[in-house]
C-alpha cells in the first residue's frame, strides 16, 4: 500500500496527466497507451489547471473506515476544462452542492492509515472562487 | 459449434447463512443441482467456479481445488472465474464455451460468496472498483452509482419515487420466492425515508450482503435427453460478455452501461430475437438505479423512460404484454452473494421457462419461450448476459 501511495506522488501532488499528441485526447489517471489511437498514439505529460465543473455527486452517509472522521462527505465527478474525468472530495457546504458547479483543486490530506500509518495526500476540490 | 442446454439447477437460501462455511454453502447447491439433473458425480466433466473474493472475505483463495475436492469431484478440471459481482455468469459462459468447442460434455457451474464472516465487507466490496483513484479519495460503491443515480436524474428527470418503486416490486416478487433474503412488502414511502446511504440513495435502494450459492448442471444438447426428461430441458442460445471502463470517470455517458448494451445486442444477435420477444428478464439491480438503466440497455424501452415504465407497472409479473422484470426479487430482495449472482439469476429464468414449481406463485407468462439475464461487475466495467430458450 505505501508503493502504491508513492507511485502515484507526481500525479496526485502535481495533477500531471497524459495527452494523446495523435488525437489530442486527454486522460488522468496518466495511461501508457491511447484508448482511440492505440499503437498510433504519442503520448506525452500534461499539466492539468485542476479547475472544472460537478459533473455529478453524491453525498457519503455510511463512510468506508478510512473516511469515518468524515462523515458525512461529498464525492464527486469533476469534468476538468481539458476534457477528462476525475473522481475526488469536494470540499463545501452539503447544501450547497450541485451539478454544473465550478470548482478547483486544493492541495490537501486525503487520510491517515490508522494513528501511525501513512498519511495520504492529494486534490480535493473546493467551489471556485471569482 | 455444439448447442447448450441446462437440465438441472439449485441453489441455498441467500441471506445471513452464519452456520454455513464457504465451501458447505457451495456443495449444498452442487449437490441440489446434480440431483436435480439426474447426473452422478462420474458423468461430471469439469467445473467452472465463479466467486469475487475469497481471499478477502473468509481468507481463502485457490477455491476451484478446494470446492473440487470438498464436492469429491477429484480429478476433474476446476477452474475458478473472478470478474468482481459477474464472476457467476463469467463461469457460466466459461462453461458454455468449453460445451460449444466440444472440450466437455456435462460441466457443473457453481457460484458462491460467503461474506458476513468479515466485520466490514465494505472494504472488500471496494476492490470491485478502481482503488487507486475511486476507492482512495473515499469512493464506496454506493456512492458510484450514487452518482449514475444523481446524474440520471439531472438529465432525464427521474423523480425519487420513481427510483423507489422498483425496491418495492422487488420486495413484493421475493415474498413468493423461499430462498430470497427479504420476504416482506416495503411501501415507495418507506424506501424513501429509510437511513441514507450516499445521496439519493437509502438502504432500501441497495442490495444486502449477502452469503449464498447457486449451482447449474449444463451440457452438450445431443446429450441432455440421457440425463433429464424433455421438459426439464432448457436452451442457452447465447452467452455474451463485454467490458468497459473499470473507472465511473472515464466514461462519457453515466445514465448507460455501454457494456451492457454491447453484450445484450450480440445475444440478440446470436440467438436471433429481438427485445420485444423477451417473456422474462433477470437484470443487475444491485442498486435500484442499475435496474432502471438495464431496463433500458437491454432494449425493453426507450432511454430515459424507465423510470415511468417501472411506476406504470408493465413488468410486474402479472402484465400480459410486456416482458417480465426480476420475478425473483432481484439482487435488491433475493439477495447479492457476489460469485452466486449470475448463476442464481440464470436458474431463474430456467424455472421461469420450464413453468417449475419452484416459481408457481412468482410465474411469468411464457408466449415466445425467451428469457434473458444481465450480470453486472464492478460499476459496468464486465457485463455479460445469457439468452436461454426453451426450443432449441
Ligand atoms: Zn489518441
Amino acid at each position: 500500500m505505501v508503493v502504491r501511495t508513492w507511485r502515484h506522488m507526481q500525479e496526485r501532488y502535481n495533477l500531471i496527466g497524459k495527452k494523446c499528441t495523435t488525437c489530442g485526447k486527454v486522460y488522468f489517471p496518466s495511461r501508457k497507451v491511447c484508448p482511440e489511437c492505440r499503437r498510433k498514439g504519442e503520448m506525452e505529460d500534461i499539466q492539468l489547471s485542476g479547475k472544472g465543473i460537478v459533473y455529478t455527486y453524491s453525498i457519503v452517509r455510511a463512510p468506508p473506515k478510512d473516511f469515518q472522521k468524515e462523515s458525512p462527505y461529498i464525492v464527486g465527478i469533476i469534468a476538468l476544462e481539458e476534457g477528462t474525468k476525475i473522481t475526488g472530495q469536494i470540499d463545501c457546504d452539503l447544501d450547497k452542492i450541485e451539478i454544473g458547479m465550478p470548482v478547483q483543486t486544493e492541495f490537501r490530506k486525503i487520510k491517515e492509515d490508522g494513528k501511525s500509518g501513512v498519511i495520504s495526500y492529494g486534490y480535493k476540490f473546493v467551489p471556485t472562487v471569482h | 459449434m455444439k448447442d447448450i442446454a441446462i437440465i438441472g439447477y439449485g441453489q441455498t437460501k441467500f441471506g445471513e447463512l452464519w452456520e454455513s462455511s464457504f465451501r458447505e454453502l457451495l456443495v449444498d447447491s452442487g449437490v441440489k443441482a446434480i440431483e436435480n439433473a439426474k447426473v452422478d458425480g462420474d458423468d461430471i466433466d469439469a467445473m467452472y467456479v465463479g466467486t469475487m473474493s475469497g481471499g478477502l472475505f473468509v481468507g481463502q483463495e485457490h477455491t476451484a481445488s478446494l470446492i473440487a475436492d470438498y464436492a469429491g469431484l477429484n480429478p476433474i478440471p476446476c477452474t475458478r472465474v473472478e470478474a468482481a459481482c459477474a464472476s457467476g455468469s463469467l463461469a457460466l459462459r466459461s462453461a458454455c464455451m468449453s460445451i460449444a468447442a466440444g472440450q466437455h460434455d456435462v460441466v457443473l457451474v457453481g457460484g458462491v460468496e460467503k461474506m458476513t464472516d468479515v466485520a466490514d465487507p465494505t472494504g472488500a466490496i471496494a476492490t470491485a472498483s478502481d482503488q487507486e483513484w475511486e476507492a482512495f479519495v473515499g469512493a464506496t460503491f454506493p456512492s458510484l452509482y450514487a452518482m449514475m443515480a444523481k446524474r440520471y436524474m439531472y438529465e432525464y428527470g427521474l423523480t425519487l419515487e420513481q427510483l423507489s418503486t422498483w425496491s418495492s416490486i422487488a420486495h413484493e416478487n421475493a415474498v413468493n420466492n423461499k430462498y430470497a433474503q427479504f420476504r416482506s412488502k416495503v411501501s415507495v414511502e418507506q424506501v424513501m425515508r429509510a437511513s441514507p446511504v450516499a445521496d439519493p440513495l437509502t438502504l432500501l435502494h441497495c442490495s444486502p450482503v449477502s452469503d449464498g450459492a447457486a449451482s447449474m448442471i449444463v451440457c452438450d444438447a445431443d446429450k441432455a435427453t440421457d440425463y433429464a426428461d424433455k421438459d426439464d430441458i432448457i436452451y442457452i442460445k447465447a452467452f455474451t460478455q463485454a467490458s468497459d471502463t473499470i473507472a465511473l470517470h472515464d466514461r462519457p455517458n453515466m445514465t448507460t452501461l455501454e457494456a451492457a448494451k454491447v453484450a445484450s445486442n450480440y445475444a440478440y444477435k446470436m440467438a436471433g430475437v429481438g427485445a420485444d420477444k423477451i417473456d422474462v428478464a433477470e437484470v443487475h439491480d444491485c442498486f435500484a438505479i442499475n435496474g432502471l438503466v438495464l431496463t433500458e440497455d437491454l432494449g425493453f424501452c426507450k432511454k430515459g423512460t424507465a423510470g415511468k415504465f417501472i411506476e406504470e407497472g408493465n413488468t410486474r409479473i402479472d402484465n400480459d404484454k410486456f416482458v417480465t422484470i426480476n420475478p425473483s426479487g432481484g439482487l435488491k430482495a433475493a439477495g447479492h452473494a457476489l460469485g452466486a449472482t449470475g448463476i442464481r439469476q440464470v436458474g431463474e429464468l430456467y424455472w421461469q421457462l420450464k413453468q417449475d414449481k419452484e416459481c408457481k406463485d412468482r410465474q411469468s407468462a411464457i408466449n415466445n419461450g425467451y428469457g434473458i439475464a444481465a450480470n453486472v461487475g464492478g460499476t459496468g466495467g464486465t457485463v455479460c448476459t445469457h439468452l436461454l430458450s426453451v426450443d432449441r
